[in-house]
């Protein structure tokens, strides 16, 4: 019986592109912005091909300038725009941090409910690509510290696809991590794929002797790992938080009143990072279902080094979480 | 109209209303920077505070050239240019309070004043943070053929940032319709102008960035009117973004905390003596456009309007502490 064919092949890269496209058909308020996003095809080659069918003034090739360009964006945003700005990398966006912290976070607040900031920042994160210490950090747990922003972390495809347009109907400005060794994943979408809820974790897959919490690129690790332990009669949980802030702490908590066990993998750095977050509301909010120490996997507290065997050594790797799990699973059980 | 009295040509009855308008507006300032001083010291206000004696001419000369639909996006030291964009003296100084009829709900304070009616982008209190906001504003104008300008004030101190030079850059590239006002009064803070730019002609800076730039005395109220009205109509007819160099003073300190030792009693003294009140009430009455009993009922007015703000403060209200987290996000979804 042929089936009719119902999904469609992407990447990650083409999923987020394809979000775009969609917002800015359907709304003529929406526009991107940023370095290189018009010509050259955007950076991670994300808004390839939106030049020609949108035209300059709506795909807005920025100079080198990301805090008045980020700045612009949120002034644009409260003259009653949609922008979409992208920051190449998480690193470059701290040359903006003034206007996303002092400004897009605040304004709400100090003027009292007057006036909102719809603003969508779009921007790299995370090591992988060997870029070396000024291009692959994740900092998307330290932006997550800050009140007034919305901290997504899109790993689907249908994410990628889908959180977009939820973030521009947001009264409120919202952060996009895009991990960037996800841009080339490859995978089938729904054709009818299209916005999604920003405001709940996902259990990705289900299982009952630990809960493992991640988010980004180190979701498909956690699966990877998840599966091999599968093998071994421990059945993992895998939750993808898919936002940092507002963070969903429901779905975790509930998870590990089931499985008794936490184990959080963070590319992020440990000390004050987001894993420690999630740790503590663990603390707070499942201290008595847990049979053992919540662990972290994590990035390792060093700038990121350049060379591929120290780069991998930095980020949680598939046997690290294994052999967690293992250990965790094996002296309690 | 008097018997036998030859009737006023009705433009010069304009001017002097006009020129009245704007004497009281300076004047209000005055005198409501002088009543905020008091209040601060018997601790009705509190946090960081900085008054804008001896500016008044840039806001309210400003301000002349500016429409409803404009937007203002301005500085910390913006109780002169909230009052002169005509947000009442009730809500700034409720706001002064921390009181919730604030114009910021008592959430902003002396340096967060907003108002959407007025389309008033707040006082900012990151040197040079606003001038990105005001870019952006008037791209979106731009881009929606809304046919209005965004007016945005900056302290000479601004112009060492990388926001300044951001904008000005980005406002060029793209055209948009921004008059920026740079208030040069000589010193950041403690830092005198010489002390902190190699270059310190703020208008060779605009040309830099391929913007037209005046430099006018800020002391003189139809000066800056003038000028401010001639910028303001090139932003208008589309040609870019145009910068208004008004060079002034503060006649007071920094802020409340403030000891001035970095400039001699003398220059301030001197400065004094150019005041724009001052000049401005000596040319007024030398073209017989004011009276002393007029001059007198202003300031009874004034008067009146600054214990009604002051009263509408102190009978305000504090928000509820229930209420603390509210607006850090929006209660409502956009349309």
């Amino acid at each position: 019986m042929n089936s009719i064919k119902n999904t469609v092949k992407m990447t990650y890269r083409e999923a987020v592109r394809e979000a775009i496209r969609e917002a800015m058909r359907k709304d003529e308020r929406v526009f991107l912005m940023g370095e290189d996003v018009g010509r050259y095809g955007g950076c991670f080659a994300v808004s390839k091909g939106l030049l020609e069918e949108f035209g300059p003034e709506r795909i807005r090739d920025t100079p080198l300038s990301e805090s008045a360009f980020v700045g612009a964006g949120i002034g644009a945003a409260l003259g009653g725009m949609r922008p979409i700005v992208e920051i190449m990398t998480v690193n470059f966006s701290l040359l903006a941090a003034d206007q996303i912290l002092n400004n897009a976070a605040t304004y709400l607040h100090m003027s009292g409910g007057l006036f909102n900031v719809p603003i969508v920042i779009r921007m790299s994160t995370g090591g992988g690509k060997q870029l070396a210490a000024q291009h692959s950090h994740s900092l998307e747990g330290w932006y997550a510290h800050i009140p007034g922003i919305k901290v997504l972390t899109p790993a689907t495809l249908e994410d990628a696809r889908g959180m977009l347009w939820t973030a521009l109907e947001d009264p409120d400005p919202v952060l996009i991590f895009e991990n960037n060794t996800l841009y080339n994943m490859e995978g089938e979408l729904p054709v009818d794929a299209g916005a999604l809820d920003i405001d709940h974790a996902l259990i990705r897959r289900t299982g009952t002797h630990v809960t493992l919490i991640t988010y980004g690129a180190s979701l498909f690790k956690s699966l990877e790992a998840a599966e091999q332990l599968s093998k071994e009669e421990i059945q993992a949980e895998v939750i993808d938080l898919r936002t940092l802030r507002p963070l969903d702490h429901d779905t975790f908590l509930k998870s590990i009143s089931k499985t008794h066990r936490a184990v959080i993998v963070d590319e992020g750095w440990r000390s004050g990072g987001i894993s420690a977050e999630i740790s503590a509301r663990i603390m707070e909010g499942a201290f008595y279902d847990l049979d053992a120490p919540v662990e972290r996997i994590c990035g390792a507290e060093v700038p990121m080094p350049y060379p591929r065997h120290l780069e991998e050594k930095a980020l949680p790797q598939v046997e690290t979480i294994i052999s967690t799990v293992r250990r965790m699973v094996k002296s309690n059980g | 109209m008097n018997a036998g009295q030859t009737p006023e040509p009705i433009h010069m009855a304009r001017e002097r209303d006009h020129n009245h308008h704007m004497l009281y507006q300076m004047l209000l300032i005055r005198r409501f920077e002088g009543k905020c001083a008091e209040l601060y010291s018997s601790m009705k206000i509190r946090g960081f505070m900085h008054l804008y004696d001896g500016e008044e001419a840039v806001a309210v000369g400003v301000m002349q050239s500016l429409t409803a639909d404009d937007a203002v996006v301005a500085t910390y030291r913006e109780h002169g240019h909230a009052l002169a964009r005509g947000i009442s003296a009730c809500s700034i100084m409720a706001e002064m309070y921390g009181k919730r009829e604030g114009c910021s709900r008592g959430r902003g304070g002396s340096m967060h004043l907003f108002d959407d009616k007025t389309r008033f982008f707040g006082g900012n209190a990151i040197v040079g943070g606003g001038l990105p906001i005001a870019v952006g504003l008037a791209l979106a104008d731009k881009v929606q053929k809304r046919p209005r300008l965004t007016c945005c004030f900056f302290g000479e101190g601004a112009v060492a940032e990388g926001e300044f030079h951001e904008s000005m850059n980005l406002a060029a590239l793209w055209q948009l319709p921004v008059l920026f006002v740079c208030e040069n009064n000589l010193y950041a803070m403690g830092t005198a102008l010489a002390l902190s730019e190699s270059v310190t002609d703020i208008t060779a800076k605009a040309a830099g960035y391929n913007i037209e730039a005046e430099a006018v005395d800020g002391m003189d109220l139809s000066a800056v009117e003038k000028a401010a009205n001639k910028a303001a109509s090139r932003v208008r007819s589309g040609k870019g973004p145009v910068m208004l160099e008004c060079r002034t003073y503060r006649f007071r300190a920094h802020s409340m905390f403030d000891p001035e030792l970095y400039r001699a009693k003398s220059e301030v003294e001197a400065w004094k003596g150019r005041c724009p009140i001052a000049s401005f009430i000596r040319l007024l009455k030398e073209k017989g456009m004011l009276t002393d009993t007029e001059l007198h009922e202003m300031e009874e007015r004034i008067a009146i309007e600054i214990d009604d703000a002051v009263a509408f403060a102190e009978a305000g209200m504090w928000e509820p502490v229930e209420e603390l987290t509210r607006f850090v996000y929006s209660d409502r979804r956009t349309e």
